[in-house]
């Protein structure tokens, strides 16, 4: 009813080629980024330190994969290890030059990653897929070999661990002990949101269309002019910027300190299972995989004791862990079976329903 | 549309020509000492029974392959050993036997893509979508609507490729090649599978395109009334060897030809 397509008329092309066509849309895009905010000023600590940053972090992660493994079509399994380079790169450039704000520190520490991810993305020229996926298994673990053995990387700290050193910006703390969940929140909240915005903008114009061009049909995409070497380690770069931006702001914006096996393989894991199942390609998709994996074992935690009490059957906390475990498991199955292309394209079949309703056509 | 930017050659000059090609993949031959050239704004067929080498043919015009012995000049200059995407930076387009077309991106984005080479805003502005980055798309988006509602697909300028029927499909990889502007286009049987209705639409589309901005076009077709109808001349291939080459009507009539299209009593 409210959500209809009719009367509205594209007349340049400039309108015609936006990215939210639909006023309805747009509408409900600056409601969403109304709401996120307005949320830093009713959520309680909790829900902001322990969810809605990591949630956020990860989301960020999640795109920077998918560029290039949804949209580009290179299996990765470095995630994690170019989110460690970011977040080891901020941490040497804000203690090397502590005079200079720390968001700035956030934003050059992805050029670092950046570079990290073209130079291991090189084998993408002349392997694909599985293998490549194992080739980028290399950068995984030398990455973390060097966060390891290289103490300098951690300024000879004896523990071997990142900390996170105080940094304010306007005078209020945001990086350090003292830094509140709200200000954390807020930081990391802005980030996310401008970094979304420019990879919506990459993947909608010419850069994203060779993108998809090489990961739909790579040799018609070479015979239309699109060299694939640069075309490639270009997904590589931004994809690892992204990563490397998330990887700082997880160890200074949520963790405020961090160990090296922060990075290990399992994040990697963990950040490829987000893309897959929020959807390849999609960069909605990669919030509502986010959502799914880490926000949605958080929600049963609290809500399935809630559910048990009311019938006076007590529930050990191991009990409702495994409970949760098989929920989420489940889930993902279910999700996988209904829509192999992920919640994106749940969402996207929504959308089109919806236009149309109360028809079914 | 316009025509090519720099039409270098007239009408009629060679465009492109083989000299002795040959090309082996360890013992076996896909093509043996092959000549022939293709002049500015022709049609030019290539045929051939199965395995004639007629792909292969095209693969090492558009730089897939690098022929074993002989050589290939394009414009004048004798080509080095090349990628792909350097021939097509050098004017050479190509569609393919088997559609090829980026499954999950509209028509448009399709064409779109077809004109990545010719898009140069610099990544900066690509990042705001803004300035010359959006100036550009919208130029070029202006020359795709001219291709689109040349090729008559508007109604489907926004769907995925992929849920397309195959005629449309094949039609929307000609005007992904077409938004290259090449300068020579192959066409790798572009009628196959057709129906007579699609490939009536197609034959016009190809006279329509070679005639009205002169783009010199290669053809390999299988249905030998199309290749009558439409080529200025026709190389006729048989097992990698070149048995005839001249007007439609010329080869017609030579009697190796109508031996490997219709074989002879031993």
């Amino acid at each position: 009813m409210f959500y209809r397509e009719a009367g509205q008329f594209k007349t340049n092309y400039v309108a015609d080629s936006a990215i939210f066509p639909l006023r309805e849309d747009r509408i409900g895009i600056g409601l969403i980024v109304l709401a996120a905010y307005a949320l830093a000023f009713i959520g309680n600590s909790f829900l902001l330190q322990a969810v809605m940053i990591p949630f956020l972090v990860f989301s960020l992660a999640s795109i920077g994969l998918n560029i290039l493994t949804g949209y580009t079509g290179l299996l990765s399994l470095g995630t994690g290890a170019f989110m460690g380079v970011g977040a080891y790169a901020c941490y040497k450039l804000m203690t090397a030059f502590p005079e200079v704000n720390v968001i700035v520190w956030i934003f050059v520490s992805g050029f670092f990653s950046a570079a990290i991810g073209a130079l291991f993305g090189l084998p993408s020229l002349r392997i694909k897929g599985f293998y490549l996926a194992v080739a980028t298994l290399a950068a995984q673990f030398f990455l973390q070999w060097c966060f390891i053995r290289i103490p300098w990387l951690v300024n000879y700290n004896v523990s071997g661990a990142l900390d996170a050193p105080l940094r304010t910006l306007f005078g209020i703390p945001i990086v350090g002990a003292t830094a509140t969940p709200q200000t954390r929140y807020l930081v990391v909240l802005t980030i996310v949101i401008v970094l979304t915005l420019i990879a919506s903008n990459l993947v909608h114009g010419r850069i994203g269309r060779m993108w998809i061009a090489i990961r739909d049909m790579d040799l018609a995409a070479e015979l239309m002019g699109i060299r694939p070497l640069q075309t490639k380690l270009l997904a590589f770069a931004v994809s690892s910027y992204y990563c490397g931006v998330a990887g700082a702001l997880l160890v200074f914006l949520w963790y405020g300190g961090a160990e090296y096996d922060v990075f290990n393989i399992n994040q990697s894991f963990f950040i490829l299972f987000m893309v897959i199942i929020g959807g390849l390609g999609s960069l909605i998709g990669s919030f509502f995989g986010a959502a799914l994996i880490f926000i949605l074992p958080i929600v049963l935690g609290i809500v399935l004791p809630a559910l048990f009490e009311p019938f006076g059957i007590s529930v050990g906390a191991d009990v409702i862990e495994h409970l949760r475990f098989m929920i989420v498991g489940a889930l993902i199955i279910f999700f996988l079976i209904v829509e192999p292309h992920g919640l994106a394209r749940l969402w996207q079949i929504g959308k089109q329903k919806l236009l149309v309703w109360p028809f079914p056509y | 549309m316009r025509a090519p930017d720099h039409p270098v050659l007239s009408k009629g000059d060679v465009l492109l020509a083989v000299e002795n090609v040959s090309l082996g993949f360890g013992g076996v031959k896909a093509l043996t000492d092959v000549s022939f050239d293709i002049r500015k704004s022709e049609i030019r067929a290539i045929i051939g029974p199965n395995g004639a080498g007629k792909t292969s043919m095209l693969n090492c015009i558009n730089g897939f392959y690098y022929p074993t012995e002989g050589r290939i000049t394009f414009k004048g200059v004798k080509r080095p050993k090349m990628r792909p995407y350097e021939a097509a930076r050098g004017g050479i387009a190509r569609t393919f036997q088997n559609v090829a077309l980026f499954k999950s991106m509209s028509t448009l984005d399709n064409i779109m893509a077809g004109r990545s080479i010719r898009m140069t805003s610099s990544f900066f502005w690509q990042l705001f979508r803004h300035g010359p980055a959006m100036r550009e798309e919208v130029e070029h988006r202006r020359f795709v609507e001219e291709i689109i509602d040349f090729l008559e697909i508007q109604h489907i300028r926004k769907v995925p490729v992929g849920r397309l029927p195959y005629g449309l499909q094949k039609r929307v990889e000609l005007g992904r090649a077409l938004a290259m502007e090449p300068e020579l286009l192959l066409l790798d049987e572009p009628m196959a599978g057709m129906n007579l209705e699609e490939k009536e639409d197609m034959s016009r589309f190809i006279l329509e395109v070679n005639q009205q901005y002169g783009t010199t076009i290669a053809l390999i077709e299988h249905d030998m009334g199309v290749v009558m109808d439409l080529s200025d001349r026709v190389v006729v291939l048989e097992y990698g060897r070149k048995i005839a080459d001249g007007t439609p009507d010329e080869v017609k009539r030579n009697q190796r030809v109508i031996d490997a299209y219709l074989g002879v009593a031993h």
